[in-house]
């Protein structure tokens, strides 16, 4: 049985693609076929945080208009076997993915992968929508941050309107990620806590990615967070969450780096 | 402003993260009732359009309807081009 899983937030920038690449590389380690697609048409960026920005020929556009063959496509990642990324195109705009080919695309992809984890565009519009059509479940990426809050919220009234699913009337099964949080600030008063977006969203939680400085080396070197530093707080943050998404029950709890301290006192060059 | 004021300033801001939470509950409250009314008329646009394409033959582009809602009471008005006979 494949699952479709969009990964989703409305707002850009809270980390949707760090996201996709991070559940994509921990699911695949855990022997499961995975493909990483790309759905933001004209401004692509999975590629490059996953490394393969020079391995694109062919794109998710040429396969549902059918100039190229899916296989063509598919990039094999160098660094696990089971893990597959279909990019987004750079050149065309963004009316150029149709729903029919997107539904024939997905039909094959279902066929070849156990995930298909889709990174959705930002925004409300229609790369968001089409996104998300064939989802049977959603990651909603939100930071702890009034303005990421609302705009999930928006999102989550979209998953529930505007997909297959939602046609069929059925539900899209919907898993909170929370990300770029803060404990301490959160402790301090400063920042919304864990239980206040879910109350808020009233949506179930996936997991708690930390703040950290590891993504952003992770994305620099072209490696997700989840292979680039196994140990590393935000790689077992997503870890756990890829675990939770399969269906384990893992204790939640937000994951810290242990060499912080060293990291302050050295200026950030240890570990 | 003491020395010692210094340090203790930053204590005693208050933890503004309540703040957001209120906010956003009333906001989004808001936002959700609106969104399910916008449901509401385009459920009710099309059951208009139908209704009226049973007895005359119009496109939908020629049902105009909407809500204007009053302090009060709220107004649904349909307007209809119907074709020359």
């Amino acid at each position: 049985m494949s699952k479709v899983v969009v990964v989703t937030s409305g707002k850009g920038g809270v980390g949707k693609t760090t996201s996709t690449a991070a559940l994509g590389a921990a699911l695949a380690l855990s022997g499961k076929n995975v493909v990483v697609v790309d759905f933001d048409v004209g401004l692509r960026n999975l590629d490059l945080v996953m490394g393969a920005e020079r391995r694109v020929v062919y794109d998710l556009i040429n396969v549902a208009q059918g100039n190229a063959k899916l296989h063509q496509a598919l990039i094999k990642d160098k660094r696990i076997e089971t893990l597959s990324l279909l990019a987004a195109s750079q050149t065309r705009d963004k009316d150029a993915l149709s729903e029919k080919g997107l539904a024939r695309v997905i039909k094959e992809l279902r066929g070849q992968f156990d995930w298909i984890i889709c990174d959705s565009p930002a925004g409300i519009e229609r790369g968001a929508v089409m996104a998300m059509r064939h989802a049977d479940a959603a990651v909603i990426v939100t930071n702890p941050e009034v303005s990421s809050v609302r705009d999930s919220d928006r999102i989550i009234g979209l998953l529930d309107a505007k997909t297959e699913r939602a046609a069929k009337g059925e539900l899209v099964e919907k898993h909170l990620l929370i990300t770029r949080f803060d404990p301490a600030r959160a402790g301090r008063g400063d920042m919304l806590r864990v239980e206040d977006v879910m109350d808020i969203l009233s949506v179930p939680l996936l997991g708690i990615i930390p703040e950290s400085d590891q993504v952003l080396r992770a994305s620099n070197l072209g490696q997700p967070v989840t292979l680039a530093n196994p140990l590393s707080a935000p790689a077992r943050a997503y870890a756990d969450a890829a675990r939770r998404l399969i269906g384990e029950s893992v204790a939640m709890n937000v994951p810290h780096d242990r060499f912080n301290l060293i990291n302050k006192i050295f200026g950030g060059r240890a570990a | 402003m003491s020395f010692f004021g210094l340090f203790k300033r930053r204590d005693l801001q208050p933890g503004t993260a309540p703040v957001a939470r209120e906010r956003l509950q009333v906001l989004l409250t808001h936002e959700r009732a609106n969104s399910s009314r916008m449901n509401l008329l385009s459920e009710m646009r099309k059951d208009i359009i139908d209704a009226i394409t049973r007895h005359v033959s119009v496109t939908p582009e020629a049902v105009k309807v909407r809500i204007e809602r009053r302090d009060r009471l709220s107004i649904l008005r349909v307007a209809v081009d119907l074709p020359a006979q």
